[in-house]
């Protein structure tokens, strides 16, 4: 026999009958039970004939009824759930580069998928342009959500999350991937939360692939996410399989972008949907036209510990520029107080993905190295002929970097 | 005023790693530290207690030996505290400890929502962000993220800093709310001896899973929609050539720049 959904507490109930008449399904009875309490009866639930609507725990005064948990938790009709979606990250007029970046992963992991799923992109804003939805199409996109609502003119944590959670419970996707940005770190979390499912931060491997689920030893197709944790000293393999949709945030530089292929036809649906309003007023936008964004650049000259002195890292802007490139640093640089944390390369930093990464004095703490992994090519100078970064250094100069550079810097003036 | 101030305590990142034969993670001789993103928003908090008056109240979710992150709280100021544990709540992803912290925070308020709740921008162990923005869905709660200042009016409406990708934001807005607050909020202050000596004494309030009311399906390894399937070390990365260049600087930036024309990256 089948277990029941509800259970009855021996010890609480007292016979009373008020669960018998509160059940709309004739699923409970009062049987005999001589000594268990006063009236000498007890409920009791015919497992075939309850429906599971619990109409009988708030109908029982003596919180004698109890729902029994399902085993395992999870999204239910877990089938119902198709198609992978990539989150278009905009801001004003422009789309975010990790969103190509995620496009051409979701390519790969569509075909992966099979079975006729489509990849699609979010985009939300106010008053878009129709060439930001045609250059999604044009990176890959089959399905164009997109949300135009004037409440959506800025980014609002709150509003954003509305919007993405109306559209996952009207489309129901399987995957949804954005970048781990300071827009989608934050929003993208709280969806996962509102819609219950998992989310899995910063992955920096993903693929769909047969897998077992260990709970109901079914065979299903699932997102493999891999991602560093403990400060990038261990990679884990994370996956999320009861629950829909499996979510994912990935950095920006991880995933290489795909060329653009116009010709490529996609349908855009415009999504009326009606939002929460804002629950934060914009007063400004400040945005700083010298910000600087490291992971922009296809070359970094960047400074470690080892330079010892803020005037020693001033030199490496010199070779920044004969090179045609921009300066960055590692962690200690910042805590140093010699450069701004949008400089630092790193786990807690930016990763970046430049052709050339010549680095001074940087020993190459793991978390750093995490940033620097899509480099096409490393460059080292180090005094410690052990320094982790010669491990991956495509040349390595074990010398004094304050002989090194300034001769650098002269060969290259030449 | 109510302010919660969310806590956690990390293992020491910089010394965790993988035992290469079992591919278990290697815990022995790892310190616990309080996690160093979480040294700001207690000092926010403080800043409200001594400016509106503010309840300052402490909550972090971990093993028995977590209470000391509410010690240190209380001896800086802080007015209160729980320590939310049990066995029950291991293994929990960022769903499910959003889920427990959540309860745990309606609990020491009485069933009701704190006017603030705030976290730090995340923590170094898993460096995820993610159970800040998922104790607001939980709380019903504007989400406010990666606050660099906070002030508060005297009608009680907030005026904070948010850093962006690319540049700032400025917003208004009342509480409630739950924030994530940046390292740029504040400098922590010192605990005075006596705050310290008054900790140290101080009762710590634990709450497990039936003190919080938690559904038990929803907590611990049972109540997390993702599952970590394999750990292993990092790939490395074979390294290239290496030049000797000690004592003889020239050599070595000759080495560069031959090595920048092969590749065409200079002119």
């Amino acid at each position: 026999m089948a277990d029941a959904p509800i259970l009855i507490d021996r010890a609480k109930c007292v016979g009373c009958g008020k669960c018998v008449k509160g059940c709309g399904f004739g699923a409970l009875s009062l049987v005999d039970a001589p000594g268990a309490n006063k009236l000498g009866r007890l409920a009791e639930v015919d497992a075939a004939a309850c429906k599971a609507c619990f109409a009988c725990i708030p109908a029982c005064p003596f919180k004698a009824i109890a729902q029994v948990k399902q085993q395992i938790y999870g999204t239910e009709d877990l089938e119902s759930y198709r198609d992978i979606w990539v989150f278009a990250e905009q801001s004003h007029g422009r789309i975010a580069e990790v969103a190509f970046e995620l496009l051409a992963k979701g390519l790969e992991l569509k075909a992966q998928r099979g079975e006729g799923a489509r990849l699609c992109a979010v985009l939300l804003g106010s008053a878009l342009a129709p060439d930001l939805e045609q250059s999604l199409v044009a990176a890959g996109a089959d399905i164009v959500y997109k949300v135009d609502d004037p409440s959506l003119a800025e980014y609002e944590a709150n509003v954003y999350v509305d919007a993405v959670a109306q559209l996952v419970a009207k489309h129901r996707p399987e995957v949804i991937l954005a970048g781990a940005t300071a827009v989608g770190r934050a929003f993208f979390a709280r969806v996962a939360v509102k819609v219950r499912t998992g989310l899995t931060a910063d992955c920096t491997m993903l693929k769909i692939e047969s897998t077992k689920n260990k709970d109901t030893g079914a065979m299903q197709m699932l997102l493999h996410q891999t991602r560093p944790a403990f400060g990038g000293n261990i990679m884990a393999t994370i996956m999320t399989p009861n629950h829909r949709p499996q979510m994912a945030t990935v950095r920006p530089k991880v995933f290489k972008k795909a060329p653009p292929d116009p010709s490529r036809k996609g349908e855009v649906l415009l999504e009326a949907l009606k939002l929460i309003t804002p629950q934060t007023r914009l007063v400004k936008t400040v945005r700083d036209p010298d910000a600087i964004d490291i992971a922009a650049h296809d070359i970094l000259i960047s400074g470690g510990r080892g330079l010892k002195k803020e005037e020693n890292f001033k030199l490496l802007f010199r070779l920044a520029e004969l090179l045609g490139g921009e300066v960055s640093c590692s962690r200690a640089v910042v805590d140093a107080g010699w450069a701004p944390v949008a400089r630092q390369v790193g786990q807690t930093g930016k990763t970046v993905a430049p052709k050339l990464y010549l680095c001074f004095g940087i020993s190459g703490a793991i978390q750093h190295l995490e940033g620097i992994r899509g480099a096409d090519t490393i460059i080292a100078v180090n005094s410690d002929p052990n320094a982790p970064i010669f491990g991956v250094a495509d040349l390595g100069i074990v010398g004094d970097l304050f002989e090194v550079l300034p001769a650098l810097i002269k060969e290259l003036e030449k | 005023m109510h302010v919660v101030v969310c806590m956690k305590q990390v293992p020491d990142t910089t010394n965790v790693r993988i035992n290469p034969e079992t591919n278990t993670l290697m815990r022995e001789g790892v310190e616990s530290i309080i996690n160093p993103f979480d040294e700001y928003a207690p000092e926010e908090a403080l800043r409200l207690k001594d400016s509106c008056g503010a309840r300052v109240t402490v909550v972090t979710m971990g093993p028995p030996q977590a209470a000391v992150v509410i010690r240190e709280a209380l001896a800086r100021g802080a007015d209160d505290g729980a320590l939310v544990s049990s066995r029950a709540f291991g293994g929990a992803d960022t769903l499910a400890t959003s889920y427990t912290l959540s309860m745990a925070i309606r609990k020491l308020c009485g069933g009701k929502t704190p006017d603030l709740v705030l976290f730090g921008k995340q923590a170094i162990d898993g460096d995820t962000a993610q159970v800040g923005p998922g104790v607001s869905e939980f709380l019903e709660v504007p989400l406010v993220t990666y606050v660099k200042s906070l002030e508060v009016a005297a009608d009680g409406a907030y005026r904070v800093t948010t850093v962006m990708d690319d540049g700032e934001q400025v917003v208004e807005g009342r509480f409630p709310a739950v924030m994530t607050v940046l390292k740029e909020a504040a400098v922590p202050r010192f605990a005075p001896l006596a705050g310290w000596m008054a900790a140290a004494k101080a009762k710590i309030e634990v709450l497990d899973e039936k003190a919080v009311d938690a559904d038990p399906i929803r907590i611990g390894l049972k109540g997390s929609p993702t599952k970590v399937v394999t750990i292993f070390p990092p790939p490395v990365k074979g390294g290239g050539e290496k030049i000797d260049a000690r004592g003889d600087g020239e050599k070595g930036a000759k080495a560069i720049a031959a090595f920048l024309q092969k590749k065409g990256l200079v002119k």
